[in-house]
Order: structure tokens, then sequence, then C-alpha cells
């Protein structure tokens, strides 16, 4: 029996891992979801994939968004259903000084590679991922390019990052 | 960088480290696969990607939302109208505008075409590496007919940025379905040609059967989608089990493969042009008259003579370049079906002109995650037939 309305996965999470799951959040079904103790993300993400009814095998999209007036860096999860067609969200919320979350890499192969794109450019941290090393950015490069506060650097291995104005005389 | 795993790996005499690319004549897109072989025969692969990596979310996020259709433009520089259409869609979503019906049907026409020119950008370069260059510059002669369609529609070939916010830049001209007609059936015609060249033929099966495979629940974990998924016999394709635009209006099919190597995957991209074709000539005959843009004026740029003869629309014109549109602040994810598997786009807006955050989903960068499982056992030719069939696109796979 599929479970398919937001509310009521929601209610079937609450229902199985208590505090560890936030308010039901999001009111249209592509961004309804929740939030997630980053203590408790690799469980509920490997109960809702095995869960009979829920079943989310894909994972369909990782991301992470920075807030620094909040001062957290959000991990957003978008996971889908190939059999019941549905979507939910997952959050988690990390401080922005030393943010780390679990991997789920070990639930769904996907996360390997989108973890180390959120590991590279909003340097957060996975615990327990095979192999964390930037993907997209060099391996020298300072800091995380999505963070807000990102300042680029002037220069890289003496190559100038930004060119003079052909408009100026 | 070398992954753990091959410095903890046991030195032994039998295994070569050998490094493959970055810039490989064979591997078309920059990519370095770091290899450790026994003979010819491939342990453990690392692929290494981002050579292409243009900041492409970062620099999103300095512009209006209206700057961003250039850069999707270039993120799957095979099918450029999709990414266009995809990025529109899930910014009209967070804003709550429709398009009308007539830039519905426009934005299925030019994003079927670029389906197919995409699809044969990545079959013509798979012939093409296994030596059938006939065939391969065969489909390139296609996608010509197709590319001289996109540039009717819109002026330009490749950098198209066609789709606004609420519609599409112009109409379409007005022999387009003639026009049309005539290219399908060229198109129609090659494609039969390069059936009777490659899909019997000894060496080209040869190269193909049984080579990168990978089974339906593996491909589920990567997160593969698109013909790679299809391949493995997974009938999972937006347009059907999430249907946007009109597609729910249209006869399709979707085909699919039974055991996912590099010849099931040849063969559903190849039956995916028939029905795209199908899919053009039936959004044609239905194609409704009608507005282009949405009439919002909180999202849409106002007529030209509006803002040069009243001060409503200059001011209109004025707010919107200068602020960008104020799309309302929230979060959605929306998929499209791209040339490649599912393109997403995940959106954060705060209320102001600009993104707060744009996160894009690149099909093919799933492919290259698990290329490595593909290729284990094989051998080191393999990895250009299987590379090839992922058809990893640079903009989009290091966005």
């Amino acid at each position: 029996m599929a479970v398919s309305d937001p509310a009521a996965v929601h209610a079937v999470l609450r229902s199985h891992f208590g505090d560890a799951i936030g308010d039901l959040a999001g009111t249209r079904p592509d961004n309804a979801g929740t939030t997630v103790a980053p203590s408790a993300i690799v469980e509920v993400c490997r109960f809702l994939k095995t869960e009979t009814g829920l079943a989310f095998d894909c994972l369909s999209n990782l991301s992470g968004v920075d807030y620094p007036k909040r001062n957290i860096i959000e991990v957003v999860y978008h996971l889908y259903s190939y059999r019941y067609r549905h979507l939910f969200v997952l959050k988690v919320e990390a401080p922005r000084d030393n943010p780390a979350v679990s991997s789920v890499a070990g639930v769904w192969s996907a996360a390997e590679w989108q973890e180390r794109e959120v590991f590279d450019l909003l340097g957060v941290t996975f615990e327990g991922h095979p192999d964390l090393r930037r993907i997209l950015m060099p391996e020298d490069w300072p800091g995380h390019p999505l963070r807000k506060d990102f300042v680029e650097p002037e220069e890289y291995h003496g190559i100038s990052t930004s060119r003079e104005s052909l408009l100026k005389t | 960088m070398t992954p753990q795993r091959f410095v903890e790996a046991e030195p032994t005499s039998e295994v070569m480290a050998l490094q493959m690319g970055p810039s490989h004549p064979a591997s078309h897109g920059t990519v370095k696969f770091n290899l450790r072989l026994d003979g010819e025969t491939i342990i453990d692969v690392d692929v290494e990607i981002g050579y292409l990596h243009r900041g492409f979310e970062k620099m999103c996020e300095q512009g209006t939302w209206n700057h961003v259709f250039p850069y999707a433009d270039r993120l799957n520089y095979a099918s450029p109208l999709l990414n266009n259409v995809g990025f529109a869609l899930a910014v009209e979503k967070l804003a709550g505008l429709t398009a009308p019906e007539r830039a519905q049907y426009i934005r299925v026409i030019g994003g079927e075409i670029s389906r197919i020119t995409d699809h044969l950008t990545c079959l013509g370069m798979a012939a093409n590496e296994l030596g059938a260059i006939s065939a391969g510059f065969y489909m390139l002669e296609a996608r010509e007919f197709l590319y001289d369609l996109v540039e009717a529609i819109c002026g330009a070939r490749l950098t198209v940025t066609y789709c606004r916010l609420g519609g599409v830049m112009t109409d379409l001209p007005a022999d387009m379905t003639e026009r049309t007609r005539v290219a399908l059936k060229h198109v129609r015609d090659i494609l039969g040609d390069c059936d009777r060249l490659l899909s019997r033929n000894r060496i080209f099966v040869d190269r193909m059967v049984g080579i990168g495979k990978l089974p339906s629940a593996d491909a589920v974990s990567w997160g593969l989608t698109g013909p790679l998924l299809r391949a493995t016999g997974v009938p999972y394709d937006v347009r059907k089990a999430e249907p946007y635009l009109v597609y729910d209006r249209m006869d399709f099919e979707i085909p699919t493969g039974t055991t996912g190597d590099n010849y099931d995957r040849f063969m559903v991209r190849f039956a995916e042009m028939e029905q795209s074709m199908r899919i053009i000539d039936q959004a044609l005959a239905q194609l409704p008259p009608g507005p282009i843009l949405a009439d919002d004026p909180r999202f849409v740029l106002p007529p030209k003579e509006q803002v040069y003869t009243t001060i409503e629309g200059l001011m209109n014109h004025f707010k919107l370049v200068m602020e960008g549109q104020k799309v309302p602040a929230g979060e959605v994810y929306v998929a499209t079906e791209g040339g490649n598997g599912e393109l997403g786009f995940y959106l954060v807006s705060d209320g102001s002109g600009r993104p707060y955050r744009v996160r894009v989903r690149p099909p093919c960068f799933y492919g290259m995650a698990a290329l490595g499982d593909m290729l284990r056992g094989h051998m080191i030719a393999d990895i250009i037939t299987t590379f090839g069939q992922i058809n990893m696109i640079g903009g989009e796979c290091d966005h």
C-alpha cells in the first residue's frame, strides 16, 4: 500500500523516529518535506528506501544551501520512488563553522559524487564517506565557492582571475 | 589527487597505473581516467571530472532570473533548448506562472528537435569511434537539417536563449510545418541508412554487446536516468511519469532495453529519435493559435511599442531589467526529461530579483559516477564505447 501523501510520509517518519523529525514543511508535492536531526539522517534514509509503501529507491538530487543569517548550511535531499512515483524532501541543518553530516553513500550510490560536490563547493564534511575529495574545483583551491561570503582570489598560480575592461581608455 | 583506495592497494609487479586524458583524442570532452590495469584489463578506475567547471551555480546567483537563460544554454550544448525549457518551467512553477498553450507546444517542438540533435551527437560519435566514420558523418548531416530548423526558430544554432519566463522569445516562422516536414524526411532517410549500416554490423555489435553492463538495481542506486536507465528495462521517462507542458496529449512510446549494455543504450537512443519525430508531427498538427508570452507584467517584459510610447510600459521595462523579476520567496525542484535523462533544477528564491540558489541536476554527472562500476573487468578499448554511450557533455557534467 503506497503512502504517497507527504503528510502521511511525515506521520510515518514521526512515529518511527520521534523528535529527530522536524515539522512538515512545504505546500506542494514538489517541495513538501521535513528537517531531520544530523545524527539520524542515515537511519531515516535507509528506512525511507526499504520500507514497504515508501520505497524511495532513487536519490534524485543532493545539494546544499548556505544561509549565513541563520548561521547554518542546509543539506537538501530530494528523494523519489519509481514504484509509487512520489517525491519527498529531507533537510539537515549543519552549523556553518564546522558542518558535518553523516554520509548516505551506503544507502544510495548516487550520493557518493553528490556529497563530494557539496563538500567541494560548500565545505560540508560527510562522515563515513568512502572517498571524500574535491570533485569540480582544483584540489588546492582556497575556500568553498558556493558559500555566500566566499571572496574570489585575485589570482590562481599566477593567473589573474579578472581582466581589465576593454572599454577603459 | 589519488583516491585512498589506490594508495592502500597492495603494490604488485603486475598492476600498471596509467593516466588516460585529460586531453585524449578519443574522449570527446575533457576528462581523465586514472586506471589500474592488469595487461589491458581494467582492475579499477578513478574518473576525474571538473575540467570544464565554470561556476554555473555561482554565476546564477549574481544576475537576475533572466540572466540565467544564456548560461542554461551552455550546460548541455548538444540540446540547449531542452535546458532552456527545464529552467523556465522551474522558475514558472516557483512564480505560479503558466505559459500560454501555443508557447507550450512550441517548447515541446523545440525540445524534441533538440533531443534528436543530442542523440545524433551521441550516436554519431559512437559510430565514428568504432571506425564507422561514414555512419558517423551521416548522423552529423542529419543533425544539420535539425540545426537549420533551430536556426529558423530562434536565429541561433547553439546559443539559443529562446525561452523566457512565461513563454518564448518569438513565434515560429510561418512555414514551420513545411520546413519541418522536409527536414524530418531527410532525417528519417538518413537514420534508415545508419540503421542498416550499424545495427547488425558484425564489428559494431561485437564491440557493443555485453560491454559496460549495469543491472537495473545498480542503475537506480547510482541515480541513472534517461537512456542509461531505460536500457536496463526500467520504463521511466519524466515525460510520461510526471507529464509537463502538453506531453500528456502526445501519443508516444518509451523504448526500453533488457540487458543494460552499450548496445541496448544505443538502440534505446535510436528508437527514441523516431518517437521524438512522432511528437513533433503531432505537436505541429495540434498547434493552436494565440499569444506566445503570458500577460503578466510582474514577470514578462512589455512589448517594445509600449516601452517607447507609454510611461507605464517604460517603467515596467526599467524595473524588470534593473531589478529583475521578483519571484516569490520559496523553493522548488522541477525535473524534465533532458537528452541524457532527468534534468532537474532546484531553485531557492528569497523574493528579491536575483536567485538565492540555483542547483542543476545534470543527468550525465550520475552516469560518470557509475562509470567505474561499468568498466571494471573490461578492456581499455571498452572505455571509449562506454564513455561514449554515457554521452558526457562537459558543460553539463562539470557545470
